[in-house]
């Protein structure tokens, strides 16, 4: 026990360095994949065929795609096409991507629960398609969609790791780096586990205040 | 004002309308009666482009009613509707639920629009709960709202979707006072209704529907009292007298 402080003391400043790799990683990802996600819920809710088509054919071709294949593919295959990313913008860009069609399709499920009622009453107002999404729907999907919403956050601080594939020192590639070099695995990994147990815990319970809040009302 | 020629309308392979002809001058209160599935929602449904309409045409103050043209946001903000299960927005007080409206879609100043909208609640007799949410009044406080949201968007007509069904019988009267009070005051409205007394003492025009055809029309009094076609006969026989 002693001898794990000890190397606890020696390793938590370098793995501290992947931890925020991680968490510009993982809030980087969770931005794009809100922003992706949303258009891509619109576009699936809004009627019009061409724009539902390609967002169900989008949202199925990124859920077929394995997230470590959509990392290669952006890091290793687009400088073919002449667009040269650094890791980092690579991994958000990927995971960003490959988590927008979970965000999509709750999104979806959220705006879809809504009472076809309150649509029929905003346009009764003289509302049109995007003031009724605005000021009507979207606000009480959101209470809907939050507590996965927060799941889907744990998910991706979690998946963050994969960015490790493509060289960015996050807390799980720095954590590597050092057992291999030092041979201390049992330390090594274990602060690391504990480190992504610590970042969870708050995401845990901002999805338990979610779940009471929407219980609630 | 809210002209009705030939109305056809067909869910699949479901005839709802066949063929709707009838008029509503301005001012004037019409009554909608008939049994459940008869096709009378569905006309008010067409008349604010909630639904199309497949034959025949309908119109607004001599605007042509197509739900799938821009026009038809014009037209619902001179025909507003007040629906059975009130589709309050649970997120936003009474008072936000009537300005709504007047703030987003005619871009009426907002101090205006609240002095309209607490006026308003007041005419409906809700002053006191302009700051309560729609989940903590009762229904027929509820449809009161919904009458005051309608009015706010200042409408040249009101169509009422079986506006007491959803409510307790106590709840009704409340609710029947206030649109009487409105057609008192010279409101066109549209009523689907299967509140007799209303429509014998309020409308001026009542149309028995069944089968998606006007089967007979006339004036309430005449149509209520001595009706003239079988099936209108007994439709109020049954409704009258259910025992």
């Amino acid at each position: 026990m002693q001898k794990f402080f000890h190397d606890a003391v020696e390793f938590v400043p370098i793995l501290l360095q992947g931890v925020w790799l991680t968490i510009v990683v993982t809030v980087g990802s969770l931005l794009l994949s809100t922003v992706l996600g949303l258009v891509w819920a619109l576009m699936r809710v809004s009627g019009i065929g061409i724009l539902v088509g390609v967002s169900a054919a989008l949202i199925n071709v990124i859920r077929g795609i394995p997230i470590i294949v959509l990392l290669f593919y952006i890091y290793f295959v687009m400088p073919d096409f002449g667009i040269a990313l650094s890791a980092l913008q690579a991994a958000i860009i990927g995971l960003g991507i490959a988590y927008s069609a979970y965000q999509a399709e709750n999104f979806r499920a959220g705006i879809e629960a809504i009472d076809k009622g309150q649509i029929e009453a905003a346009q009764t107002i003289g509302m049109g398609w995007w003031l009724t999404m605005r000021r009507v729907v979207l606000p009480q999907a959101v209470r809907i969609i939050l507590p996965p919403y927060g799941n889907i956050m744990i998910m991706m601080l979690k998946d963050s790791s994969q960015a490790s594939t493509i060289t960015v020192a996050e807390l799980a590639l720095q954590g590597k780096l050092i057992a291999s070099s030092t041979f201390k695995n049992t330390s090594v990994f274990t602060l690391v586990a504990l480190m992504y147990l610590t970042m969870s815990i708050p995401l845990i319970l901002l999805v338990r205040h979610f779940e009471n809040k929407a219980n609630r009302k | 004002m809210i002209e009705l020629r030939d109305v056809h309308k067909s869910f699949g392979k479901v005839d709802v309308l066949k063929g709707i002809t009838a008029s509503v001058a301005k001012s004037e209160v019409v009554c909608i009666i008939g049994p459940s599935g008869s096709g009378k929602s569905t006309i008010l449904r067409c008349i604010n482009g909630l639904e199309s309409y497949d034959r025949g045409e309908i119109s607004v103050e001599g605007a042509r009613v197509d739900s799938n043209d821009r026009s038809i946001v014009a037209i619902r903000t001179q025909v507003s509707m007040v629906f059975q299960r009130f589709n309050l927005f649970p997120h936003r007080t009474a008072l936000e639920n009537v300005i709504e409206g007047p703030l987003y879609v005619k871009k009426e100043p907002r101090e205006q629009a609240i002095a309209r909208g607490r006026a308003l609640l007041a005419q409906v007799g809700l002053a006191d709960k302009a700051e309560v949410h729609p989940p903590k009044l009762s229904g027929g406080q509820q449809q009161r709202v919904a009458i005051a949201r309608a009015l706010a968007m200042q409408p040249k007509a009101i169509l009422f979707d079986e506006p007491t069904s959803a409510l307790d019988p106590e709840l009704v009267g409340d609710v029947l006072s206030v649109m009487r009070k409105l057609a008192d005051d010279g409101m066109t409205m549209v009523v689907v209704t299967h509140e007799m007394g209303f429509a014998r003492d309020v409308a001026d025009l009542v149309l028995f529907i069944d089968g998606g055809v006007i089967v007979e029309q006339g004036a309430a009094k005449s149509v209520l009292n001595q009706p003239q076609h079988p099936r209108t006969q007994d439709f109020l026989r049954r409704v009258l007298h259910p025992l």
